[in-house]
């Protein structure tokens, strides 16, 4: 297999994966509100935490492993062509 | 990755810092020594106008790469900062948290939406833009789906959609620069919108992309300043925290006790009574047209004859004159003053709605209706925040395809340090208001209530009446804008008036750095995808500039003089915007990257379907394009129309890409290129 596309496979496996994490988070802290509001954090209604900051610190997170990911991929994509050369 | 031009630039933005902190301490000191507040608005407005003119004085350019792109070598932290301010507009800053003071848990929409769309830009769309390295949206586009003429056709799609899109926001924008201009220096309101205009435009015009990147980042900390000063100021006053993110969620038990409470209270129940009672006899009255309408003539004219002949007092007379005067000229108008003043006062009366409740609804199907479209709302934010062309259009600046990646991180980070503040500001305020102003006496109401209540005489953002004529306030009575928490939360914390012309200072910074980089989308779409690669491809980079900063100022004119017409339904729709651009650009973008077999046919069919859905299902159930709210499909709201035109694009892409030719050589070498690490 060509080395970038190995290279691609792995990179839109992990956008899946965390795309799927965004969808989940979004739509379960959104369907499941009203019964996860009786639910308390620290004297937070457990939804309306999520909603208020929750999801957002988990998008940052998504993105911010996505970067730190995505310089190791590219560190390995770049290996394998000194190995090659 | 510490490059001495990042070392330059963090010590540039220091010294900024502590010099803007001593105009603020040389500030509080004048106005302690008695400088009216008015001298204190003129000097805010006047000193930041100026610091944004002087930074578009000092990055003036007319090279092309610097003008568009700010010459690709913008930090990620910078670029992150600067994107932040581009995106936390006039209505997230000032509005935002009076939209959730007065919905609660449903306004959480917003805040959810508006962050989430960054894990689209950062992982379908973002970094991909910045390995393909060109100037704008529509180029990209156009190279990758191509076709006949060179792309033109799939180009002046995407440039129109970029117009639109970007065209409705900007309005908005510099219509708030005038709201904002003249309530705090009392010049009049199309006077204020010409002077920010005139900061816009020395920015922007000298100094392109890359003014506006240094200009937004000196304006994403006075925004940030402003936006934090009174938040932690009230933590600290009833939570007994510094850090209102923290501090508000002891305070939300302790809230929603006293909502309770209120709930129960008998006075607050006969204020609603009243309104209720107002509310029917408008019904009566709307009922009773046409013959209502005469027989309220005849007595508006009967009164006043009864009001002069037992010799009332002038202002009786006056009353009873301005009544008359008011009076609805047709039976059409009656019907739909009436009916605007049953619903007003039918709102005014609703019971009182807990604040972290979930979609509440008189029944299990309300509800649902309401998470319903609070999930269309989210999904339309987050789509079509990955969709606005103001936005992608920075992936373009950061030096690399990592550091843009990076960038989107840091964009984000920004943008939650205001955005988390945001509902905490608006339960600290809550809890303030509901436990001092409400239950206080009618004589002794706090200053900062008189002096916002007299503001904005046309449309006043506060205002307090002694409905049940109990000499007590009680919560039912008071009315609030959703503009005037955070304006008024410096002086609801006690704080000095200085605060709240760095509030001020604050939102103006907030519209106008998103006007600046709106403007230049405009622009650059005009000059360099419609001028640049369609009418004169020959032309000289001199030559492009220059027509890029005319388009630029002729832009800025017209957006100026559609704000000064206060067009109410241009800002309503807004929120259609976020539809409109997700609809129209997502798909194509996206598969841009992801699927190879997207072609030229399926791309254009994507743009079509997407736009003419979206358009037509917000034509077709909103009242103020002409639809009706019965139009509405599984109830979902028209602003929302992108629930529908995203699947309708990403269908038509499918399908037609599948029908016709796969791509030829060239784009698949170009998508392989796209993909490839640098």
């Amino acid at each position: 297999m060509d080395k970038l596309e190995r290279h691609w496979r792995r990179v839109s496996r992990m956008t899946g994966w965390l795309l799927a994490t965004w969808l989940l988070t979004t739509f379960c802290i959104i369907f499941f509100a009203r019964e996860l509001s009786g639910l308390t954090i620290f004297g937070w209604p457990l939804s309306f935490y999520l909603a208020a900051q929750g999801a957002s610190l988990i998008y940052l997170a998504i993105i911010g492993f996505y970067a730190w990911r995505m310089r190791r991929l590219e560190r390995l994509y770049r290996n394998a062509s000194e190995d090659q050369a | 990755m510490r490059t001495p031009f990042f070392r330059k630039l963090q010590r540039y933005y220091t010294i900024f810092t502590s010099c803007f902190a001593m105009f603020l301490l040389a500030l509080a000191m004048l106005e302690k020594e008695g400088m009216p507040r008015l001298w204190i608005g003129y000097l805010f407005m006047f000193a930041t106008i100026i610091l944004y003119a002087a930074i578009g004085v000092i990055s003036r350019t007319s090279n092309v790469a610097e003008y568009y792109v700010a010459g690709r070598r913008v930090p990620s932290l910078f670029n992150g900062m600067a994107t932040a301010a581009d995106w936390i507009s006039a209505a997230s800053f000032i509005s935002l948290a009076g939209g959730l003071y007065l919905h609660g848990f449903d306004g959480l929409a917003y805040i959810m939406g508006w962050t989430g769309g960054y894990c689209l830009v950062a992982l379908l769309i973002g970094p991909y833009l910045r390995k393909f390295g060109q100037y704008t949206i529509p180029d990209f586009l156009a190279a990758r789906y191509g076709g006949g003429f060179q792309g033109r056709a799939v180009r002046l799609m995407a440039v129109g959609a970029t117009i639109i899109v970007s065209f409705t926001y900007v309005v908005a924008q510099i219509y708030a620069v005038g709201l904002i201009a003249s309530r705090f220096t009392g010049v009049d309101f199309s006077v204020g919108i010409f002077l920010g205009l005139a900061s816009i435009l020395v920015c922007s015009f000298l100094g392109g992309m890359r003014a506006i990147t240094w200009t937004q980042v000196a304006q994403y900390i006075i925004i940030l300043v402003a936006f934090l000063m009174p938040a932690m100021w009230l933590a600290v006053k009833h939570g007994g925290n510094p850090v209102p993110q923290v501090a508000y969620g002891k305070l939300l038990p302790k809230l929603s006790a006293r909502e309770t409470q209120l709930a129960h209270d008998e006075k607050e129940s006969e204020v609603r009574e009243v309104f209720l009672q107002r509310a029917e006899d408008f019904d009566v009255r709307l009922h009773g047209l046409p013959a209502s309408w005469d027989s309220g003539r005849l007595e508006a004219q009967h009164n006043l004859d009864m009001v002069k002949q037992r010799n009332g007092s002038l202002l009786e007379i006056r009353a009873a004159e301005r009544a008359l005067a008011d009076y609805p000229k047709t039976v059409e108008d009656a019907a739909a003053v009436w009916a605007a003043q049953r619903n007003y006062n039918l709102a005014r009366g609703r019971e009182l709605v807990k604040h972290a409740e979930p979609f509440p609804g008189a029944s299990r199907e309300q509800s649902n209706q309401k998470r319903n479209n609070f999930l269309a709302l989210v999904f339309c934010l987050m789509v079509g925040t990955a969709a606005l062309p103001h936005i992608l259009m920075r992936s373009y600046t950061t030096p690399s395809v990592q550091e843009t990646r990076v960038s989107v991180f840091w964009t984000l980070f920004f943008i939650l340090l205001v955005y988390l503040t945001i509902p905490a500001l608006a339960v600290l305020v809550k809890y303030d208001i509901y436990s001092s102003l409400v239950g206080s006496d009618f004589a002794h109401l706090p200053t900062w209530v008189s002096y916002w209540a007299n503001v904005d005489k046309a449309n006043p953002l506060l205002s307090i009446s002694d409905i049940n004529l109990d000499g007590i306030v009680q919560l039912a009575e008071i009315q609030i804008d959703s503009d005037v928490l955070v304006l008024a939360t410096p002086e609801i914390a006690g704080l000095p008036y200085v605060v709240s012309g760095l509030v001020a200072a604050g939102g103006l910074a907030a519209a106008l750095s998103t006007a600046d980089g709106l403007l230049l989308a405009i622009s650059n779409a005009l000059s360099h995808d419609v001028y640049y690669k369609i009418v004169d491809p020959q032309a000289s980079t001199q030559k492009r500039v220059t027509i890029s900063k005319l388009l630029l100022l002729a832009v800025a004119f017209i957006a100026a003089y559609a704000a000064s017409t206060k067009p109410g339904d241009i800002l309503s729709l807004v929120g259609a915007a976020f539809s409109l651009a997700a609809s129209t650009l997502f798909p194509a973008l996206v598969a841009g990257v992801f699927w190879q077999r997207a072609n030229h046919q399926g791309a254009m069919a994507a743009m079509v379907a997407g736009f003419f859905t979206c358009l037509y299902y917000m034509l077709h159930a909103n009242p103020v394009l002409g639809g009706s709210i019965s139009g509405q499909w599984f109830g979902i709201a028209a602003n929302s129309a992108g629930v529908f035109g995203v699947p309708a694009g990403l269908a038509a892409l499918v399908v037609v890409s599948l029908l016709t030719p796969a791509p030829d050589a060239r784009t698949l070498s170009l998508v392989r290129h796209i993909r490839t690490p640098e």
